[in-house]
C-alpha cells in the first residue's frame, strides 16, 4: 500500500486524500518511510522534518474530517522544499556551512503559502552551496545521486529537489532557477520543472543567489502536478519590490487542456542557435524526435533565430558573480551563523569566517564580482552584459513575434559522472548553455522529459514569453501525453530500482 | 574596515594661523553636505518603527537586520518627503531613477552594503536663499539630494579613543538601521572669504528652518537626526585654483558648524604656509577644544563598488505625483518672513533682530491668538526679552505661552489691565502662578472699575489738596495729574488712570 502511495502523482493523491480514502499522514508517512529507505543513497535532503511533516498532515485529516473544504487543490500532498527557503521550523543553511545550523525567525512566502494551502512539508533538499553550481557537488554537505544512475550527478543547484521526485521521496518539490537551477536537474533526472517569469512566484525568504536571476518555481513528476503547485507559490507579494502585480496564468487550465493533445495553431519557434555545436549526439537526436511530435500534434514548427544568445553566458557569468558578491557580504559572523573567532579585529573575524565558512565555487565568484564591480572595469563588464541581457531581451521579443513558444534542449548533455566536472569549472557553467537566456531576459521556461539518450533521461525546454505561461505549460502537458502514450507509460516509472542499483554498483 | 592607520604616523601638528591672515592669503572654498534623518513612522525598506530612543534591538525585523532571503520595499511616505525637500530647495524631481548598492564591509551595516542613490538621485540643481546676520542674503546652490538608509550604532568598550581601533568590544545596536535619511549636498560656495563660517551655520540653520516647515524630520542635531559634514579646502587668495580638501564629520550643533569652517581654514592655512600638502581625509569635530583631528585615514580610495539596487524598482514618480506634493508645500520660511514683514511694516534691520532673537514664531503665534501685531511684538521684545536676558535663557524657552501674552494684552484692551498691573500678571505667569487669569484672581491685580469707588477716591484725594483743587477749577488741566497720582496711589495701581482722570476733570466743572 505505502510503497504505491509513492507512485502517484500529486494530483492522484489529492484526489485520495480529498476523498478521504486515504489520509494525509498515511500518505506523509508513505513518502517519510521511502526517504528513509532509500535517502541514505541519494541523499536528497538535508533535514527530514518526520514531526512536523506528520502534525501538518493530521490538521489536514482533522480538517476534512470535520468536512472543511481542503485548503487547495493540493492540501496533504507531500513535498520537498530546497534549502534555500527560510522556514521558521527547519533549519535554513542554502548549501552552506556558513549557515549551518541557522534557524530563520521568519517563514518565506513560498512556505508560507505551501503551509497556507496545506501542503506537507517533508523537508529541506540538498543543492549546490547558495545555488551556485550544476551538480550539487559544492554542497557543503555532500553530494546527491542522480536515482538513474547513483554514479552520477542530478543536475543543479536544485539536485535534491529533481532526486527527490526521481527517487519517489516526494511528488512535489520547489525549486529556484538563477541560469537553469530547476530545468537542468529535471533533464538530468526524467522530471517537470518550471522556471516562471522573473517576478511571478515572490522571493522573500529566498536566498539570494543573484537578485535579478533568482526565481523560485514548482517541480513535479507531471506538467499538471507542476502547474497545480505553481498556482498555489505564484502571484503578487507586497513584500517583494519585483513581483509582477498580475493576475496568475491559468496554468492548469492550461495543462488540462494541453493533456487532450491537440496544437493546432501553435507555432513552435526552434533556436536556430541553439541545439547545433556542444550537444550531445543522443540529446539531438531527442530533440529531433520531440519536434516531429510536436508537428503531429498540430503545432507548426518554424525557425527563429537569436543571435545574441551565444553571448548570453558570459554575460550571465558578469551579472551573477556581481550580484553574489553584494548579496553574500552579509555573511559576516556579526548576527547570525558560522563565526569564527580568529583575531583580534571585527574584520579578521570577517576574513576567518568567510574563509572557513564559503565553498571553492562561492568565493571564486565572489572574487568574480568584486572585481567586475570594481572602479574602472564597471563599464567593461557589468555595463556591457546589461547591454547583452537587453540585446537577449530583444532576441526572445523577436522570436515571439513569429511564434507562440520556443523549444530547445534543456541541456547539451545528460547527467554527467560524479567528479567528471568539478576541476573544471567553464565546463560545468556550459550545462546552462540552453537554460541562461530565459533567466536573463527574466521570461518563462519549462523542461519536460524527452526520453532517454544512452539510458539517461534528457529534457525538452519550452520557453515563453513573460506571463506566457499558460502557452506554455499547454505545449508541455500536450508533449508530455503523447509521449506518455508513444511509450506506454511516463518515463519517470522506468526508473531503476534504487535497491538493485545498490547491487550494481557494488 | 578603514580605520587601520595609527594618528601618529606622519603628520606633525599644524601651526594654526591667524583668522584675518587666512582671509588675506586664501579663498575658502566650502561645501556643505547634511544628512537628515525622516520623521516617517516607519523606516526605509521595512515596517520597523523608527522612534528614539528604544531598548537596543527592539525595533528590528529580517530585513533590516539584513537577514538571509529578506528584501526592502520602498516606504512611500519617505519617497514623498524627499520629493517635497527637493521641490522646497528648487530642485527638478528625476522622472526615472534606481537605487544603488554601495558596498563596504562594516558590524553596523547588515547587509555589509548600504541601499542609497548614487548616479540617479531623485532631485537635483536646486537652490537655498540664506539670510546672514546684516540681513543679506546668500544664495547656496543644491547640487543634489538623494534617499538613502542609516546605519545602526556601534559602541566601542574599552580602548582609549571610543573607536573600533583598539576597543575590546563592541556593541550594535540596530534600531537605526534602516531608518531614512535624506542627503542634501551643496555645490562649492565661492566667495564667502571671511563670512564662510557664518555663511555655513546660516545655510544650516535655514536648511533646518525648511525642513522642519516641511514637517519632514524632528532636526534634531542632538539626537542625530540631522547630521553635518563640512568640506573645505582653500585656494591662493584670487587663483582660482582648486586645493585639496577635507571633510570633517561629528559637527553636531550650529554653533559646531560655524567653529568647524573657521577652525579648518586657520588649520589648513597653517599646513600650506609651512610648505606641507593638505591631505585629503575625513576629520572628526571635537567639541570641547572646536578643533578637527584626523578621522579613518585612507591608506587606499575605498572601491564602493556601486552597482543598480536589484531588489528594487526604479521610482518613477509621475508628473502629476510631483505636482501633487507640490501643492502640499507649507509657506517655506523665506516666504513666512517677506509676508510677516510687509504685514508688520518691518524694517531688514527689525526683521533680521526678530528673527536673530528667535521672537518670530512666538509674534506670529501671539497674534494668531488675537493680539494686534504691535503689541505682541512690543511685549515679546521688550519685556519678556528682559526677563529672558536676566534668566539667561533664550526667548522661547521662557515658561510662557504666545496664548497667554495674547491674553494679557486682551486684558490691557479690556481696560481690566494696565501696563503695570499687565507686568506683574506676566511675572506671576513667569514664576509659575498659574494663567493670566489665576494670577489677576489670585493677585487680586484687576483694575478698580467701580464707578461709586472710584469716585469717592477722587473727592478724597481733591479733598486733601484744596488748592490743587482749585488750580483746576481754575483751567489748570494740568494740575490733574497730581490727583490722579494721588488716586492710584490710593488705589494701588489698581485704577484705570485715563478714567481716573476723566472723573477729577468732572468733578472739578
Amino acid at each position: 500500500m505505502t510503497a504505491e502511495l509513492t507512485r502517484l502523482t500529486a494530483a492522484e493523491l489529492a484526489k485520495k486524500i480529498h476523498s478521504r480514502e486515504v489520509s494525509a499522514v498515511e500518505v506523509a508517512q508513505a513518502h517519510l518511510d521511502r526517504i528513509a529507505a532509500v535517502d541514505g543513497e541519494v541523499h536528497a535532503f538535508l533535514h527530514v522534518a518526520t514531526g512536523a511533516a506528520l502534525a501538518s498532515a493530521g490538521m489536514v485529516d482533522e480538517s476534512l474530517a470535520a468536512g472543511t473544504a481542503p485548503a487547495s487543490p493540493l492540501a496533504g500532498v507531500p513535498l520537498a522544499l530546497k534549502d534555500v527557503f527560510t522556514t521558521l521550523d527547519m533549519p535554513t543553511t542554502a548549501g552552506s556551512k556558513i549557515l549551518e545550523g541557522w534557524r530563520p525567525p521568519y517563514d518565506a512566502t513560498v512556505s508560507s503559502r505551501l503551509r497556507a494551502a496545506g501542503i506537507t512539508i517533508l523537508g529541506k533538499t540538498n543543492m549546490d552551496e547558495f545555488a551556485m553550481g550544476s551538480s550539487t557537488e559544492y554542497s557543503a554537505y555532500g553530494t546527491t545521486r542522480n536515482p538513474w544512475d547513483t554514479t552520477r550527478v542530478p543536475g543543479g543547484s536544485g539536485g535534491g529537489s529533481a532526486a527527490a521526485l526521481a527517487a519517489f521521496e516526494a511528488p512535489l518539490a520547489i525549486g529556484t532557477d538563477t541560469g537553469g537551477s530547476i530545468r537542468q536537474p529535471a533533464a538530468f533526472t526524467g522530471t517537470v520543472g518550471v522556471k516562471p517569469t522573473y517576478g511571478g512566484v515572490s522571493r522573500f525568504g529566498l536566498i539570494a543567489c543573484a537578485s535579478s536571476l533568482d526565481q523560485g518555481g514548482p517541480c513535479a513528476r507531471t506538467v499538471l502536478d507542476a502547474a497545480l503547485l505553481h498556482e498555489v507559490i505564484a502571484g503578487h507579494d507586497p513584500l517583494d519590490s519585483t513581483s509582477i502585480d498580475e493576475r496568475v496564468p491559468a496554468v492548469v487550465e492550461a495543462a488540462r487542456l494541453g493533456a487532450s493533445g491537440d496544437l493546432s495553431g501553435l507555432r513552435i519557434g526552434v533556436v536556430r542557435e541553439m541545439g547545433g555545436e556542444g550537444y550531445q549526439s543522443g540529446v539531438r537526436a531527442s530533440f529531433e524526435e520531440a519536434l516531429r511530435q510536436l508537428e503531429k500534434l498540430g503545432a507548426e514548427a518554424v525557425e527563429v533565430s537569436c543571435p545574441h544568445f551565444e553571448y548570453g553566458l558570459a554575460a550571465y557569468y558578469l551579472i551573477l558573480p556581481s550580484e553574489v558578491s553584494s548579496n553574500l557580504a552579509r555573511f559576516d559572523a556579526m548576527r547570525y551563523g558560522l563565526r569564527v573567532d580568529k583575531g583580534a579585529s571585527a574584520e579578521e573575524v570577517m576574513a576567518a569566517t568567510r574563509e572557513a565558512g564559503f565553498g571553492p565555487e562561492v568565493k571564486r565568484r565572489i572574487m568574480l564580482g568584486t572585481y567586475a564591480l570594481s572602479s574602472g572595469y564597471y563599464d567593461a563588464y557589468y555595463g556591457q552584459a546589461q547591454k547583452v541581457r537587453t540585446l537577449i531581451a530583444r532576441d526572445f521579443a523577436a522570436a515571439f513575434a513569429q511564434a507562440d513558444v520556443l523549444v530547445s534542449p534543456t541541456t547539451p548533455t545528460t547527467a554527467f559522472p560524479i567528479g567528471d566536472k568539478v576541476d573544471d569549472p567553464l565546463a560545468m557553467y556550459l550545462n546552462d548553455l540552453a537554460t541562461i537566456p530565459t533567466n536573463l531576459a527574466g521570461t518563462a521556461a519549462l523542461s519536460v522529459p524527452s526520453g532517454l539518450a544512452d539510458g539517461l533521461p534528457v529534457g525538452l525546454q519550452v520557453m515563453a514569453p513573460a506571463l506566457g505561461e499558460a502557452v506554455m505549460y499547454r505545449v508541455g502537458a500536450a508533449y508530455e501525453a503523447a509521449r506518455n502514450a508513444e511509450d506506454g507509460g511516463p518515463l519517470i516509472h522506468r526508473a531503476p530500482s534504487l535497491h538493485t542499483q545498490v547491487g550494481d554498483a557494488a | 574596515m578603514s580605520e587601520l592607520a595609527s594618528e601618529s604616523s606622519t603628520r606633525r601638528a599644524a601651526t594654526l594661523v591667524d583668522f584675518d591672515e587666512v582671509v588675506e592669503r586664501f579663498d575658502p572654498m566650502l561645501g556643505l553636505e547634511v544628512h537628515v534623518e525622516l520623521n516617517t513612522n516607519t523606516k526605509m525598506f521595512c515596517g520597523c518603527p523608527t522612534a528614539f530612543g528604544a531598548e537596543p534591538n527592539t525595533q528590528v525585523c529580517p530585513t533590516c537586520l539584513g537577514l538571509p532571503g529578506s528584501l526592502p520595499v520602498v516606504n512611500r511616505t519617505a519617497v514623498e518627503s524627499a520629493m517635497r525637500i527637493g521641490l522646497a530647495l528648487n530642485c527638478d524631481i528625476a522622472p526615472w531613477g534606481r537605487f544603488a548598492r554601495k558596498n563596504y564591509f562594516y558590524p553596523d551595516m547588515p547587509k555589509n552594503f548600504q541601499t542609497s542613490q548614487y548616479d540617479e538621485p531623485i532631485a537635483v540643481n536646486g537652490h537655498l536663499d540664506v539670510l546672514l546676520d546684516d540681513g543679506t542674503t546668500v544664495r547656496v546652490e543644491i547640487e543634489r539630494a538623494h534617499m538613502e538608509e542609516d546605519t545602526g550604532k556601534s559602541l566601542h568598550v574599552g580602548g582609549a579613543t571610543g573607536r573600533i581601533h583598539g576597543a575590546e568590544y563592541s556593541l550594535l545596536d540596530y534600531n537605526r538601521a534602516g531608518v531614512p535619511l535624506i542627503e542634501i549636498v551643496t555645490k562649492m560656495i565661492p566667495g564667502t572669504r571671511e563670512r564662510a563660517p557664518e555663511v555655513a551655520r546660516a545655510y544650516v540653520t535655514a536648511l533646518r528652518d525648511l525642513l522642519r516647515a516641511l514637517g519632514v524630520s524632528d532636526v534634531r542635531m542632538d539626537q542625530g537626526s540631522m547630521r553635518c559634514d563640512v568640506n573645505l579646502s582653500l585656494s591662493p587668495r584670487d587663483s582660482g585654483i582648486l586645493g585639496t580638501r577635507t571633510e570633517t564629520k561629528n559637527v553636531n550643533s550650529l554653533r559646531s558648524v560655524e567653529r568647524a569652517v573657521r577652525y579648518e581654514m586657520t588649520r589648513q592655512a597653517g599646513v600650506l604656509l609651512a610648505g606641507e600638502p593638505i591631505v585629503q581625509e575625513t576629520r572628526h569635530f571635537e567639541e570641547a577644544g572646536g578643533t578637527t583631528r584626523p578621522g579613518r585615514r585612507k591608506e587606499t580610495a575605498e572601491d564602493y563598488r556601486y552597482f543598480p539596487e536589484p531588489d528594487l524598482v526604479p521610482i518613477a514618480p509621475p508628473a502629476e505625483w510631483v505636482e501633487e506634493l507640490r501643492g502640499t508645500l507649507p509657506e517655506l520660511p523665506w516666504e513666512r518672513r517677506r509676508r510677516l514683514q510687509a504685514d508688520w511694516s518691518l524694517t531688514d534691520e527689525e526683521l533680521r533682530d526678530l528673527v536673530n532673537a528667535g521672537a518670530l514664531d512666538l509674534i506670529e503665534a501671539t497674534v494668531a491668538a488675537g493680539a494686534p501685531a504691535g503689541e505682541a511684538r512690543s511685549w515679546w521684545v521688550a519685556y519678556l526679552t528682559q526677563q529672558a536676558n536676566a534668566r539667561g535663557v533664550e526667548l522661547p524657552g521662557l515658561p510662557i505661552t504666545p496664548e497667554q501674552v495674547a491674553r494679557v494684552i486682551e486684558l490691557v484692551a479690556s481696560g481690566s489691565l494696565n501696563n503695570k498691573l499687565a507686568r506683574q500678571v506676566v511675572d506671576g505667569v513667569l514664576a509659575d502662578e498659574g494663567s493670566p487669569d489665576d494670577v489677576v484672581a489670585a493677585r487680586g491685580l484687576a483694575v478698580v472699575s467701580d464707578e461709586g469707588a472710584l469716585v469717592t477716591a477722587v473727592d478724597e484725594a481733591l479733598a486733601a489738596q484744596p488748592d490743587i483743587a482749585e488750580k483746576i477749577r481754575g483751567g489748570k488741566v494740568q494740575a490733574a495729574g497730581a490727583i490722579v497720582g494721588a488716586v492710584m496711589k490710593a488705589t494701588k495701581g489698581q485704577a484705570d488712570a485715563k478714567r481716573v482722570r476723566e472723573l477729577v476733570l468732572e468733578r472739578c466743572t
